[in-house]
């Protein structure tokens, strides 16, 4: 009989389960950690059609795909959106809506409601109005406060994602307050990942480990105090831990994500690697994408390791780190992820967290996302 | 969740927002809730299944009984008792009247 706790691992068995769809990179929204393309304008003209999505997912769907984000970008900027939900459910994805609340009505709520939507993830960047405003570039807060209450009110399970910052790490007792009294099931106290802009701003944004002990402490003290009225997720980040994170459960193992211009990608970061030619939907079947293109093969499985991940103990746990991060910091995906106290790189994210609490003292604006500042290194 | 024991007259349903169901590509039952998966065991599938809100607890210890053809009654009643208390603990499943 069935033992306690007896839940078998799941993995794809070399299939992809997660298929994450960023419909647009257009969005309303200039968030300062957005982790969009530095070049999102660039994707505006090249979008895919209704016709070409429902395509992938019935195609990722046949590869064994099971949940499906739909997000961006503002996901809500495509008129089609309700289309496309009705027909992943229709193919038996379980439905997940990854947005800023921008976009949405009660109207289109439900409309998505009807079309079969099982879930909504809303971006919520503070309860004050002023850090919200500065960490959107846009002030939006009263819009999402009347949005999130709607979502509530047409009863979708919710989680709140909210992008800690120093900016507003200081409010989460009031944010968890905030969840508590609108109701939502699950509360993301997601810590800011430094990829594009959020990287571009990282001296600004960071909080010093102090900072997040006594967030970490607020999140222990509510989650007795809430029970199971609300979980709530707060994860101490990766550049302050000294351990890398088991990024997408490693490399073209399990996730798939499809760019507004139909490139598939292992990871919506991917695109960091500019070198890579990427293959696209409109040149190629998925299945063929997925289990043999040289993109998705490059760091799958733990071949492509070099020392010190290769004869590491915990590479199974968590497959050496973001290949994004070790990019992005060290110049070449194959080395092990920096944020690895173990990796011969980590004084790279020592520095930045110490760089970021000097800058403090200097204070300067944070760089909203924005076309204009698109280009460049 | 209530810490009281559950009892044969027990009825359960799967909670929202889990949504439980079979899975061809993993050929076995699973439980979608937003941003997870687990896949199940073929024994927990089976109870979960089991659980429509209409089926005691009684119940679907005497039919799992017969279709494992159980001798001892309960070593499966043990099984499915032990497997509820850890699904209502996860929250994947919720009492009805
Ligand atoms: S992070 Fe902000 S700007 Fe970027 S897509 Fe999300 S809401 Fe839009
Ligand atoms: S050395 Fe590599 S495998 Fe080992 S813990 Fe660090 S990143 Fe993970």
């Amino acid at each position: 009989m069935a033992k306690a706790g007896s839940e078998p691992r799941l993995d794809g068995g070399g299939n992809p389960v997660w298929l994450l769809l960023e419909l647009t990179y257009q969005c309303p929204l200039q968030c300062a950690f957005c982790s969009n393309p530095r070049q999102f304008a660039d994707y505006r003209q090249n979008e895919l059609s209704t016709a070409e999505w429902i395509d992938a997912m019935s195609q990722a769907r046949a590869l064994g795909a099971m949940q499906i984000g739909f997000s961006g970008g503002e996901p809500t900027l495509r008129k089609d959106l309700e289309i496309l939900v009705a027909e992943a459910d229709r193919l038996g994805y379980y439905t997940n809506l990854i947005t800023s609340g921008i976009g949405l009505t009660e109207a289109r709520l439900h409309a998505l409601k009807d079309a079969g939507l099982r879930h909504i993830q809303l971006g919520f960047q503070s309860t004050d109005r002023d850090v919200a405003r500065q960490l959107a570039g846009v002030d939006c807060w009263e819009r999402k406060l009347a949005i999130a209450r709607s979502i509530k009110a047409l009863d979708f399970p919710m989680v709140l994602n909210v992008p800690i910052t120093r900016q507003n790490i200081g409010q989460v007792p009031d944010i968890i307050d905030f969840a508590a009294e609108l109701g939502v099931e699950y509360l993301e106290l997601a810590n800011v990942q430094y990829y594009n802009w959020a990287l571009l701003n990282r001296d600004q944004l960071m909080p010093t480990r102090e900072e997040l002990e006594r967030a970490e402490a607020a999140v222990r003290e509510a989650r007795i105090r809430l029970g199971d009225r609300l979980t709530l997720f707060f994860v101490i980040p990766d550049y302050h831990e000294g351990r890398p994170k088991a990024c997408m459960n490693g490399w073209g193992a399990i996730h798939l994500t499809i760019a507004p211009n139909g490139d598939v990608l292992p990871c919506s970061q991917a695109t960091n690697f500019k070198h890579l030619e990427f293959p696209n939907l409109r040149r190629q079947r998925l299945e063929a994408i997925w289990h043999d293109s040289p993109v998705f093969k490059l760091y799958r499985g733990d071949a492509w390791m070099p020392e010190p991940c290769r004869s590491c103990s915990e590479k199974e746990t968590d497959f050496g780190g973001c290949r994004c991060q070790a990019l992005l910091l060290t110049g070449s995906g194959h080395e092990a992820d920096p944020a690895c106290s173990k990796s011969p790189h980590h004084a790279l994210v020592r520095q930045a967290v110490q760089q970021a609490q000097r800058a403090r003292l200097v204070d300067a604006p944070l760089i909203p996302r924005h076309a204009s500042q698109g280009i460049g290194p | 969740m209530s810490a009281h024991a559950i009892t044969p007259h027990d009825r359960f349903e799967i909670r929202p927002p889990f949504l439980f169901r079979w899975e061809d590509s993993q050929q076995a039952h699973v439980l979608l809730y937003p941003e997870g998966i687990v896949k199940l065991n073929e024994t927990g599938g089976d109870i979960l299944q089991l659980c429509d809100g209409k089926n005691t607890v009684g119940q679907i210890i005497k039919q799992l009984s017969q279709r494992y053809c159980a001798a001892d009654e309960t070593t499966i009643s043990n099984g499915v008792l032990n497997f509820l208390e850890v699904s209502h603990g996860k929250g994947w499943i919720r009492t009805t009247a």
